[in-house]
């Protein structure tokens, strides 16, 4: 077991590495730089100032190198855009997304979970009609979804349509603050998760029709066992395991889907911030915001692996070996 | 399926179905509503719409002229059906965007755009993922040891991220031509990884088989074993790669152009034409130009229906 989290941690950081040094060198690569922040018509002096502010006269190997040696002290340089260290910047966006991320998997996987069950183990009007719906929802991508709830919202009024939190919510007090965004939170959570609930419910629902055609469920209903009890305690767990295998991928997913759902509904975070980032040529904070979002998914795989071992001994067996 | 071909059909025919061309504006019809087709006036007529006139400019608030009607005329100025555009009084199905553009004709034209480039980029991220894979499964050895690494390694980068580091390594307005091509160039890029795995999975168990030593043994070059022989086996395996791929494809161009990265604004896709709907104040009043947003849904929804389609259950989310 040791050997396997070892090998993949070490995958992980290969994996930051790679992806926030291409970050870095495209974004160098690509014609302009973030002296174009400084307006149509910069002084020489003070262009060049910038420049040599940022390393960017260096040559690029160089200015490379010098990043990657101070990324590994956790130093990863200054943004331009935001005149402040990259680190002090990402850190509130990283937990806005994960905030966003979190709410929504929980949502996703609470829901697909329960009603795969039900429609997997029973037959009649709720599963048909389960069934339906999440072939619908599995075809609502994100972006089309977040559109259609900020129009409802900004119809009706329920919610609030788009940010994390009301203007001048940094007076408040912490629980009113939360409350804030709790209200903030259902519509691009939603948005989010209505697909990923959708693919659970069809996973857990084909694994859970398998397992109760199985010889062991078929002897514990034979010996009396109750049908919920049946149900939840003997044959859902069994069922767990493809589910499991794509928690990975839901997670994947959802960092991609974030994205879109932070664009449309101006959820602060970083999403939206590597692409004011990007758009900028601000070359330390594209780095930093690729290296994060790497950092969760490897998270979100490595979290996705330990939870398969933990519900398929198979697994934990052959990775211990 | 149906559903599919009706799409395929519709941007087949956009430039004859479309009432009006996708790039006139109608600067009296910023933003009007869809015109609604009418048969009865009193008593039963051919079918007419009535003209619609501003009211305010600054509310975008339009009223039909009930005084006014304009007969819709059949087979004409090469459209299955228009009004009167040139007299001001246009059929839009689906309304106008703040330039006055027929939403409608937009919405058909874009289809051509998006689907376009959506199926070539398809069609590359299959050839590569077809080659990689069956190559690394038929040599087998270092080369599928370099090749797998590679194919794993491009399966969990951020894809979302990837595609913006790479695009914004391009200028950032660039003529559509230039735009069609490289976003293509970025989806096979990270298209092709899900793909070549499973193709690898299937030619590697299958090179064992019989019939390949045969072939080999009646003195088939390697690659005719792997091309007339070995990936065959995996066509069903491309296909089903194919048809999850395309959406993700389509979606990606909407994503792209939405936020300003893909096709310029005049071009009509259905990502450009979303942007539109990123006004809230606007797309409040106006929820027609979610048009598109529906369009994408019903792909998606066509793909995914003919996927599940009893024939081959159980194929989704095989990566």
């Amino acid at each position: 077991m040791r050997a396997f989290l070892v090998r993949r941690l070490a995958f992980a950081l290969v994996l930051v590495a790679c992806a926030s040094s291409a970050a870095f060198l495209l974004t160098r690569a690509a014609p302009g730089d973030l002296t174009t922040q400084l307006g149509a018509f910069p002084q020489p002096e003070e262009v060049a100032a910038t420049r040599a502010r940022f390393g960017l006269d260096r040559p690029v190997v160089e200015q490379w190198l010098a990043w990657g040696w101070r990324a590994l002290r956790f130093d990863l340089g200054e943004s331009f855009l935001y005149n402040r260290p990259v680190a002090r910047v990402l850190a509130p966006a990283a937990l806005n997304t994960a905030i966003l991320a979190v709410v929504a998997l929980f949502a996703a996987t609470t829901a697909g979970l329960a009603l795969g069950v039900v429609s997997g183990s029973r037959s009649g009007v709720a599963a048909a009609l389960i069934r339906v719906v999440s072939a619908v929802c599995v075809s609502l991508p994100p972006l089309v979804t977040s559109l259609v709830f900020v129009f409802l919202a900004a119809r009706t009024g329920w919610l609030p349509a788009g940010g994390m939190s009301s203007a001048g919510a940094g007076d408040l007090s912490w629980s009113a603050w939360l409350a804030d965004v709790a209200w903030h939170v259902p519509l691009p959570a939603l948005a989010l998760a209505l697909p990923i609930a959708a693919t659970f419910e069809r996973l857990q629902s084909q694994a859970m029709a398998q397992v109760v055609s199985e010889p062991f469920v078929q002897a514990a209903r034979a010996r009396g066992v109750p049908g919920a009890q049946l149900i939840w305690r003997h044959a859902w767990p069994v069922s767990l395991r493809p589910v499991c295998a794509v928690l990975g991928v839901a997670i994947g997913a959802l960092l991609s889907g974030s994205f879109v759902v932070e664009y449309v509904t101006t959820w602060p975070g970083l999403g939206r911030l590597m692409y004011e980032a990007l758009r900028a040529r601000d070359i330390y904070l594209v780095a930093g915001c690729a290296a994060m979002g790497s950092a969760f998914l490897a998270c979100g795989t490595l979290a996705g692996d330990l939870l398969l071992a933990a519900v398929d001994p198979r697994v934990r067996d052959e990775a211990g070996t | 399926m149906a559903l599919l071909a009706a799409v395929a059909l519709v941007t087949a025919g956009a430039s004859w179905l479309a009432p009006n061309p996708p790039e006139r504006r109608f600067p009296d019809l910023l933003n009007a509503p869809p015109t609604r087709v009418r048969v009865w006036d009193g008593g039963p007529r051919a079918p007419f719409i009535y003209r619609q006139r501003v009211v305010s400019r600054l509310e975008r608030r339009f009223e039909n002229v009930i005084t006014e009607r304009v007969s819709l005329r059949w087979l004409d100025d090469g459209a299955l059906v228009t009004a009167d555009p040139a007299g001001g009084a246009p059929l839009l199905m689906l309304g106008t965007d703040s330039y006055g553009r027929d939403i409608f004709a937009r919405l058909v034209h874009g289809a051509r755009l998006t689907l376009a480039l959506a199926l070539l980029a398809t069609l590359g991220a299959t050839l590569v993922g077809g080659l990689v894979g069956g190559v690394s499964g038929y040599a087998g050895g270092r080369v599928d040891l370099l090749l797998s690494r590679l194919t794993e390694f491009v399966l969990v980068l951020p894809a979302i991220y990837v595609v913006l580091a790479l695009r914004a390594a391009l200028p950032l307005a660039v003529p559509p031509r230039t735009v069609f091509l490289s976003l293509a160039g970025i989806f096979v890029l990270l298209g092709w990884p899900t793909v070549a795995r499973g193709v690898r999975a299937i030619v590697a168990s299958e090179r064992a088989r019989d019939y390949v030593s045969a072939a080999e043994a009646l003195g088939a070059r390697p690659t005719r074993v792997l091309l007339r022989h070995l990936l065959p086996a995996a066509r069903g395996h491309l296909l089903t790669q194919a048809t999850l791929l395309l959406p993700a494809f389509i979606l990606a161009e909407a994503t792209m152009s939405y936020i300003g990265l893909g096709f310029p604004e005049a071009t009509p896709t259905w990502g450009t034409m979303l942007q539109e709907a990123s006004n809230v104040a606007l797309l409040s009043e106006a929820p027609w130009t979610l048009a598109p947003a529906g369009a994408i849904f019903l792909v998606v929804l066509g793909v995914n229906l003919a996927i599940q389609s009893p024939t081959r259950p159980q194929v989704q989310l095989d990566r």
